[in-house]
């Protein structure tokens, strides 16, 4: 069961600099023992002290799923939406206040499945937002179900006699989507997961990072111990070019023995939504007059006449 | 009701229905006429048939009535259609060429243009619709000079040579119809107001505009679509982001994020479309976020009839997402209160952090009428509620979900040093903390529970009691909600004319309905009549639902067209004589 941590009020005071404290949740998180997912929170966490953003300027916004309570466990402006929603939600915060830091969190089932259809269009948007999510190829919350990325074979309480269905993957599927960055890391490969997410939360435009985060209950399949050998970085692979995407297509489509963890790909030419957005250009739209100047009303309805 | 005239313009979807009929519009209002137009089409890309309808006067025109008095039929379908429609005095301006005319009530003139010998049909496409319009303001008295300036700033872009040409052929069809027609018995009249001519969809925008939008998304659904063309045209000078999202899940969702964000958001769609939204209504009320959804009814059940109207989702609207929860629905009246309306719902929403849901219809969506541009208000009052957007002084640790005797917690707005809190779609405690798991939380979950319904009694009371108009011991009480307004009111000026009595109570807002002041209204009424746009009585069963009241009778058309201002006065004289207690009227004309 969580616990509460009180927060004095004299904790509220300017952030200069940022420590992991300011990060600190008002709950300790509720996972099982174990759980990937721990990993993730400390590498974001590590992440946001470390690029010097105030809590108060990051929102987190989640969707439903055990990794989805993760706005719950960090102090910022979190959102914890509906299943599968956590993209469009965040989406529109983003657009309402873009001087935010918008982190939307989730699972494979939430961003893959339930959700697949917002991620593929926010993507195409090149919205500026990062995409952390812990993929654990199973549905944990609901107690064990087949995901989009449970292997063929895999036995679970949905497909007792293995699923049938090819897993989903979604290093191509944002390749292809037209993501500007896109990346995998490893809970249990904190420093390089922490870079990572450095650079994906740096990036501007669509940040897209698929994270192994293996769920200790009810995945017996892919766990720290199946993945700690497969994994191999590609930034230790002197000739790998994140800015090849014909590459990085060939490189997200290894999985086996070596399953490359790593950027896969980045491209920094193109703008990214709020950029495009002319309306943008005077600033947030939450610091905008609610009314709209004379001239353009008696404009709007002289064209009635 | 004073004198209207009434033309009907129809072909074949892409023969050019709609610009003669905006410029009938553009010059009646021009002339200070009141104008209400009604288009009745069909879901086909191409082809299909489209009858427009174009009603004028010198006082308001509520509704299309019940007869035209000029017909112009583009092909000869029209001409079979709709020349019963005209009576004694009417007239039909038709192509001599194409169209063999039918034959018509007596005292009707039968206007046949030789259409290839006034104009070089070969060049001019639409020959035949020009010297239509022209022919028609000849017969109606209007002087040449307004088509000449309309026709000039339409065609002005494409040069000199194609304004000369149109306005040649125009005036062919006015010098013709000068010698050869007979004009109307009553001139068309003129007066110095000056008015503005609205679609509810854009009435809709514009209201929101004028409410504060900033964000504004939409996935295309007839006959919501208008709305997100006038934000998609409009919101750049307005300061209105406007994105077409990849469907209304995403809609909604958007609009609650950046509601939370702080602005004032908005989308529209219609019942299919309002479906896949409603999971997100029920984020918008746990959360507490304030957002607006207009459902722009069509209809029924499912794709239904994409371009006809109805008021079936009243049921929809009330049952909107699973659980418990205050919400606003309201009903726009007629087109400028498309308008009026939206600012008020937003004042609501933003003061009770709910969602609100307004119930438009494609009779007022896609209709157009007159309205005196200072209805058009850009300055309405706003009230955001209670809304921290600065970190003022030194505060307690803030609360989210504060418990308050109102309900309402003030919300701060993501990006304020010293307020970040969690916002949840799972029961959460004040602190935003999710309770959803623990075993000991019914204490909590009640809490929560009855804060956010406590926001009903403050919304009850910011959103006036509906009242009774017109004679309180008149023989007969309508009763409409929304877009039959116009029409009901119509029917009883010309049932008052029969020597029966009406008074009328029309609903605007559904919930809060003040069902207690309904009832103490509806008591003293002699014989209640419910008159809706559907087939099961979806208000008449709400309202009994709310107040057990039952009312004596109910009419009742669910064959995707409006009302006419006869078929309720036709309905109500067979009840009053006993015949029926559910009248169903036809719709005559064959759209």
């Amino acid at each position: 069961m969580a616990t509460i941590n009180v927060i004095p009020a004299d904790a509220i005071a300017t952030q200069t600099p940022v420590t992991a404290a300011n990060f600190k949740g008002k709950v300790d998180p509720d996972w099982c023992p174990g759980c990937g997912d721990f990993g993730v929170l400390a590498a974001v966490q590590k992440a946001l002290v470390e690029l010097q953003i105030p809590n108060y300027r990051v929102a987190t916004v989640s969707g439903i799923g055990c990794s989805s309570n993760f706005p719950g466990f960090i102090e910022t402006y979190g959102m914890h939406t509906l299943h599968g929603r956590s993209l469009p939600v965040a989406s529109g915060l983003k657009l309402a206040n873009h001087d935010m830091t918008v982190l939307v969190t989730g699972g494979d089932g939430d961003g893959f499945g339930i959700g697949c259809g917002h991620f593929v269009h926010a993507m195409r948007r090149n919205i500026n937002l990062t995409y952390i999510v812990m993929d654990n190829q199973i549905y944990g919350l609901t107690t064990g179900q087949t995901s989009p990325t449970s292997r063929i074979g895999m036995k679970t309480k949905s497909n007792p006699y293995g699923n049938m269905d090819s897993p989903l993957n979604p290093i191509t599927l944002a390749l292809s989507a037209g993501a500007t960055f896109v990346a995998r890391g490893f809970s249990g490969e904190q420093k390089h997961l922490t870079e990572l997410l450095k650079a994906a939360i740096s990036h501007k435009g669509f940040s897209f990072l698929d994270i192994f985060s293996p769920c200790v209950t009810y995945n017996k399949d892919n766990t720290f111990q199946w993945f700690r050998p497969r994994v191999k970085k590609l930034e230790e692979d002197a000739a790998y070019d994140p800015t090849n995407w014909p590459e990085a297509v060939k490189r997200a489509t290894v999985w086996g023995d070596e399953i490359p963890i790593g950027k896969f790909f980045e491209r920094t030419d193109l703008p990214c939504l709020e950029e495009t957005e002319p309306v943008l250009d005077l600033g947030p739209l939450i610091d905008r007059p609610l009314h709209i100047a004379p001239d353009v009303a008696e404009a709007f309805v002289r064209e009635l006449m | 009701m004073t004198k209207t005239f009434a033309l009907g313009i129809g072909g074949a979807a892409g023969q050019g229905v709609a610009t003669p009929g905006d410029i009938f519009a553009l010059i009646f209002s021009r002339r200070g006429l009141h104008l209400n137009a009604y288009n009745a089409y069909q879901s086909i890309i191409r082809g299909g048939h489209t009858f427009l309808t174009i009603r004028t006067g010198v006082d308001e025109v509520r509704s299309m009535g019940d007869g035209i008095d000029l017909l112009i039929p583009l092909n000869q379908d029209t001409m079979d259609r709709h020349l019963r429609l005209l009576t004694d005095g009417g007239a039909c301006i038709y192509n001599a060429d194409s169209i063999k005319p039918g034959t018509p009530a007596p005292g009707v003139q039968l206007c046949a243009l030789p259409v290839s010998t006034l104009a070089d049909i070969t060049r001019n496409k639409v020959a035949q619709n020009t010297l239509a319009m022209g022919a028609a303001l000849s017969m109606m008295g209007v002087g040449f000079q307004s088509l000449e300036s309309v026709l000039t700033a339409q065609f002005g872009r494409k040069g000199e040579a194609v304004v000369k040409e149109n306005v040649d052929i125009a005036r062919a069809g006015y010098d013709y119809a000068t010698a050869n027609f007979k004009p109307f018995a009553h001139a068309l009249p003129m007066t110095e107001n000056k008015y503005a001519v609205i679609s509810g969809n854009t009435a809709l925008a514009m209201g929101g505009a004028a409410a504060g939008v900033k964000f504004y998304c939409a996935y295309p659904m007839s006959p919501s679509t208008g709305v997100l063309h006038w934000m998609a045209t409009h919101g750049r000078q307005a300061g209105i982001l406007v994105r077409q999202v990849e469907d209304e899940i995403g809609v909604i969702n958007m609009a609650i994020g950046a509601a939370h964000g702080g602005v004032r958001s908005m989308c529209a769609t219609s019942g299919g479309g309002f479906a896949l939204m409603t999971e997100g209504l029920g984020l918008s009320a746990m959360a507490e976020i304030p957002v607006v959804a207009i459902n722009c009814m069509r209809a029924g059940p499912s794709t239904g009839v994409p371009t006809k109207t109805e008021q079936g989702d009243l049921w929809q609207a009330l049952g909107a997402a699973f659980g418990d929860f205050p919400r606003v629905i309201a009903a726009p009246l007629d087109i400028g209160d498309c308008f009026t309306l939206m600012p008020e719902v937003f004042n609501l929403t933003d003061k009770f952090q709910c969602p609100a849901i307004v119930l438009c219809d494609l009779l007022l969506s896609e209709g157009r009428l007159s309205v005196d541009p200072k209805i058009l208000n850009f300055n309405p009052p706003i009230d955001r509620g209670q809304l921290i957007t600065s970190n003022g002084t030194a505060h307690e640790p803030y609360l989210r979900y504060k418990i308050t005797e109102s309900g309402v917690s003030p919300r701060a707005i993501p990006g304020i040093e010293g307020f970040t809190h969690v916002v949840s779609s799972d029961e959460h405690d004040e602190n935003g903390v999710l309770i959803s798991d623990e075993y000991t939380n019914v204490t909590k979950r009640r809490a929560m529970m009855e804060k956010r319904q406590r926001k009903v009694a403050g919304i009850e009371a910011s959103v006036p009691k509906p009242t009774l108009e017109g004679p309180p011991d008149a023989d007969v009480t309508l009763i409409g909600w929304g877009s039959t307004d116009g029409t009901i009111r119509e029917a009883r000026e010309m049932l008052a004319e029969q020597g029966i009595s009406t008074n009328q109570l029309q609903i605007r807002y559904l919930v809060p309905l003040h069902g207690d002041a309904i009832v103490d209204i509806l008591g003293k009424s002699k014989h209640t009549i419910i008159v809706e746009n559907n087939f099961t009585g979806q208000f008449a069963r709400y309202l009994r639902s709310e107040t057990s009241f039952v009312a004596n009778g109910h009419i009742r058309k669910y064959d995707g067209e409006p009302f006419m201002p006869h078929h309720i006065v036709e309905a109500v004289r067979e009840q009053l004589a006993g015949r029926t207690t559910l009248s169903v009227p036809t719709h005559e004309v064959m759209v």
